[in-house]
């Protein structure tokens, strides 16, 4: 009944829609709900970020949305349509950056042009193109191996921004970098992101990431994973990193982290 | 070149080619020693003997038809195993059933030395080449199947989900994700079956063989000429070693993009 009247307000602009989303893996221990209710709107073009400890279920949330994962309950509509598996319409950035490292840099961008149907010289040149977005045209003919980690992120966002999905999931993509590089592709992915509109749900475990990134902050309780509270950053962008000095993020920081904070005492126990 | 610590300064200094002459000279002072040591000098005679029982060999007229004969089979069996081994392979690891009922028996018969059952291939196929195909192509195809499979399910899952999530269809994630990602693993058995090729050799002319390295080194045995049975034992060294050279050389060429490389 409230799911109706939802529907009649934000027809146009809810992207991805989780409807009472539960979801049950049978271990050797016997059953462990990992999600249970969760409902949620995302909006085109909003970024939001889920913080929450570990084992929360924000990455099985995220393949759920990606369609890599069935939910045991509930439901997943992707522009009103129900997700049953994989779309392009959905991209994922994986943190293990998930680079094919038999392809050069561009060839690996080259592949997400290529299962859209962009052939050939076509390709290349719009490849080159999401290269330059993220600044690595120089080593479009290396191969995964011979970049830092920094880089080979950039070159999974630019392959990702290639497949041209609606909302792009992350998955806690910056969680293998050091502190430095990980400010550097914070700053980088939203610049990008004000630029090519672009829904984000992204997942972190970093609440300073979580504020400078996102208008939404969603904060998981601890297993079994429920949305906890959904935290609005009404901080205005450009954010830089000077950002994080403000007596704004100060105190949004110290409300998000109160909040993961028990839930990581929430797991402890 | 591989650096290990600064403490192997000299060993460093030294170009490889120059410690493969060593490695060589010393392989050579070993051998004089053991040919004019008294107990060692009946199997082991000098090298001008061994050199001398090339034209030996030749004047008989066995010796390439016995390098030829052997290398026919070695290639056959070989050939006809990674044939098998391929498909069987990727049948393993895509479908639990087949892995459930194949994977046991692929594990017994590979501890048995081929020695051990070639009388039961001969008592089935008779004498001739056809049993020494058959015993080259069962060690060979067990080696490969083996290794091609732990390739294949080894394939990173998500890798595979990276392919999904771009739209890829399961052709699309068989020719270009996991057909590129077994490969280092393909060439690793390919390399791994051409030993085993060889080192069956023995065994799979122990069926009755009119010509081969093999056969020959038993009759000669019989005849007892060490010389020319020494001369067949290197001959076996050198194929083994030429063919595992020019493998290593596509291996590294077909995947120069992996991470690590396995030895």
């Amino acid at each position: 009944m409230a799911g109706e009247a939802r529907d009649l307000m934000n027809k146009e602009n809810v992207c991805i829609r989780i409807d009472g989303v539960r979801k049950v893996f049978n271990g050797r221990n016997g059953e462990m709900v990992a999600l249970n209710g969760v409902d949620l709107d995302i909006h085109d073009n909003e970024f939001i970020c889920v913080v929450g400890p570990s084992g929360c279920g924000k990455s099985t949330l995220l393949n759920i949305i990606a369609g890599l994962l069935e939910p045991t309950e509930g439901k997943v509509y992707c522009n009103g349509k129900e997700v049953t598996g994989t779309g392009t319409e959905r991209g994922v950035v994986f943190q293990q950056y998930a680079l094919f490292p038999w392809l050069t840099v561009k060839k690996n961008v080259m592949f997400a042009l290529e299962m859209r149907g962009v052939k050939g010289k076509e390709a290349e040149t719009e490849a080159m193109k999401y290269l330059e977005m993220v600044d690595l045209a120089k080593f479009a003919d290396h191969y995964p191996k011979e970049l830092s980690g920094g880089m080979k992120q950039r070159v999974a966002i630019a392959r990702a921004y290639a497949a041209e999905p609606q909302v792009l999931l992350m998955d806690e993509p910056f969680g293998a970098l050091d502190a430095q590089t990980r400010t550097q592709l914070q700053t980088e992915l939203l610049e990008t992101w004000q630029k090519k509109k672009k829904t984000c749900f992204f997942i972190t475990h970093d609440v300073d990431e979580a504020i400078i990134l996102a208008q939404k902050v969603i904060i998981m309780s601890a297993r079994p994973g429920r949305i906890k509270r959904i935290v609005d950053i009404n901080i205005p962008y450009p954010r830089t990193q000077e950002t994080k000095m403000t007596p704004e993020f100060i105190e949004l920081k110290n409300e998000i982290w109160g909040q993961v904070y028990q839930e990581y005492l929430e797991v402890r126990k | 070149m591989d650096k290990r610590n600064s403490k192997s300064g000299l060993a460093d200094r030294i170009p490889g080619k120059v410690w493969l002459l060593l490695s060589f000279l010393a392989a050579l002072l070993l051998w004089w020693v053991l040919s004019i040591i008294p107990a060692t000098s009946r199997a082991f005679p000098n090298m001008f003997k061994v050199l001398g029982s090339i034209s030996t060999m030749i004047t008989r007229g066995v010796l390439w038809k016995d390098i030829s004969s052997s290398l026919i089979s070695v290639f056959s069996g070989y050939v006809l195993g990674f044939v098998i081994a391929l498909p069987v392979a990727i049948l393993m690891a895509w479908y639990k059933p087949v892995r459930f009922i194949i994977e046991p028996w692929i594990q017994f018969i590979r501890n048995i030395p081929p020695l051990a059952y070639v009388p039961l291939i001969v008592i089935a196929a008779g004498v001739g080449r056809k049993p020494q195909i058959i015993v080259i192509t069962i060690a060979c195809f067990l080696t490969m199947c083996v290794t091609i499979y732990q390739g294949v399910i080894n394939v990173d899952e998500t890798l595979i989900k990276a392919a999904r999530v771009l739209g890829a269809t399961d052709k699309d994630i068989f020719i270009r994700v996991i057909a590129p990602a077994t490969l280092p693993f393909i060439l690793t058995a390919i390399r791994l079956g051409a030993s085993v090729a060889l080192t069956t050799l023995i065994a799979a002319e122990s069926t009755g063989a009119t010509a081969g390295l093999g056969m020959r080194i038993r009759s000669l045995n019989n005849s007892f000429e060490p010389a020319p049975m020494l001369l067949y034992i290197i001959i076996i060294g050198i194929l083994g070693i030429t063919i595992e050279k020019l493998i290593k050389t596509a291996e590294r060429r077909l995947t120069s993009w992996q991470e690590k490389r396995e030895i």
